[in-house]
């Protein structure tokens, strides 16, 4: 997990450890399931340390000290606002994977359809958990939104190994 | 071949289809052997072309191979008569396409009782029937809708429901979601998910990943011939946290 995803799910209102734990819980749904809380722990005290979140003063004698309030400090506002601004966007393999078809053919080591073959069983069985994920979502949650997001993607993928095994068919390297 | 020799409901050997002669001859469909166990949802995909519609009016008696065989529960239906293979056409097998095939001039539910009329039932027993099939995809009110008034998914959900008419051994599906945008293929895949938990074992050739991937058992098809096949079990959800940037 990012530190700067932690950061920005204090930008609401400083909060505990849980409650941080629950918000992320929600918007994800089933992808939040591996998360483990101590991570949120962990990653709570080295912002903390870098000055970006600030634990607030407990406000009666009875909260315990693994109930700390953290928010966000004016540091860490201003990181939060530069992380929204960024442009990101995970990368995505492509080359690599190309070029390890070109490699292949190039030196007679595999046949490129048996690697696109294998890529393929791959991406189909991510698709079909992401989809089993997704048809037990009710309508409308966040989880479900991001899940369709991972189908997308897995779809834009398929769909240019179905263009990879074109080609490579084409080039009659299967006899 | 695997272990499901006892309870195949559908068995294909050597299959082939063949147009033309000579120079001009193509073979659509080039040697399949393939089990499908009872329950079993299957998916065939391929590039267009490489045969696997072809594949799938063989299997369901639509159309007659060059050579080969195919065994429809304990019955071989590739030689059978014109008659014979119509009546299996009509009870032991349940057909969906890719462009619906609904009479237009019949509403919903006249549509999905049309098998069960022409397999001789009761107009109130093909009725009943029809009701609760209609109920199943989710459509008991819509039964009095003409296909006109339909959506895409609702007409496939329907024509999914006519197909299921007879209580088929087995549902052939060609391109299913072919025609429907994202909301109405995500309806289909659940209701063949429904289907595939109550037991009903479906054949389903498509090049649509997602529906593909709803199957047990995935075959890829080229050239008429199958080259791959998997069982996509395994995975999971941890794995797919990475592709959206989140590390356990």
């Amino acid at each position: 997990m990012q530190q700067e995803v932690v950061l920005a799910m204090l930008a609401k209102e400083p909060s505990h450890g849980y409650q941080l734990r629950a918000r992320l819980r929600q918007a994800l749904g089933p992808l939040g399931d591996a998360m483990n809380a101590g991570h949120i722990y962990v990653t709570l005290t080295r912002l903390e340390r870098a000055g970006l979140v600030a634990a607030e003063p407990p406000t009666t004698a009875r909260d315990r000290p693994d109930r700390k309030t953290y928010g966000l400090t004016p540091v860490g506002q201003q990181r939060v606002a530069e992380w929204l601004a960024e442009v990101s966007w995970p990368k995505p393999d492509l080359a690599e994977f190309h070029l390890k078809l070109i490699a292949a053919a190039a030196a007679g080591l595999a046949d490129p359809l048996t690697i696109v073959d294998t890529q393929r069983r791959e991406l189909l069985r991510r698709l079909r958990d992401a989809q089993r994920a997704a048809m037990t979502e009710p309508d409308g949650s966040d989880a479900a939104l991001l899940l369709e997001g991972i189908v997308l993607r897995l779809q834009a993928d398929l769909r240019w190994l179905e263009a990879c095994e074109q080609s490579w068919t084409g080039r009659g390297s299967r006899s | 071949m695997r272990d499901t020799a006892d309870t195949a409901v559908l068995r294909a050997r050597g299959l082939r289809k063949e147009y033309g002669t000579g120079e001009g001859l193509v073979r659509a469909v080039d040697g399949v052997d393939l089990d499908v166990a009872s329950g079993e949802t299957v998916a065939v995909m391929g590039p267009s072309g490489c045969g696997k519609s072809t594949l799938l009016h063989l299997l369901g008696g639509l159309d007659r191979p060059s050579s080969g065989e195919v065994w429809l529960g304990d019955r071989r239906i590739d030689q059978i008569g014109e008659r014979a293979l119509a009546r299996v056409r009509r009870t032991d097998v349940g057909f969906v396409f890719q462009a619906f095939h609904l009479m237009d001039e019949l509403t919903a539910v006249e549509n999905v009782e049309l098998p069960a009329l022409l397999a001789g039932r009761s107009r109130s027993v093909a009725r009943r029937q029809a009701a609760s099939l209609l109920d199943r995809v989710g459509l008991a009110d819509r039964a009095g809708f003409l296909p006109s008034a339909l959506s895409g998914g609702q007409r496939q959900r329907v024509a999914i429901a006519r197909a299921l008419s007879n209580e088929p051994l087995i549902v052939f599906a060609d391109e299913p979601t072919g025609n429907l945008d994202g909301a109405a293929t995500v309806d289909v895949l659940r209701l063949f998910d429904s289907l595939s938990e109550a037991g009903q074992t479906l054949v389903i050739v498509t090049h649509d990943a997602r529906i593909a991937a709803t199957a047990d058992r995935l075959i890829s098809m080229r050239d008429g011939a199958f080259v791959d096949e998997t069982r996509l079990t395994g995975g999971s959800t941890g794995q797919l946290g990475a592709l959206v940037g989140l590390e356990g």
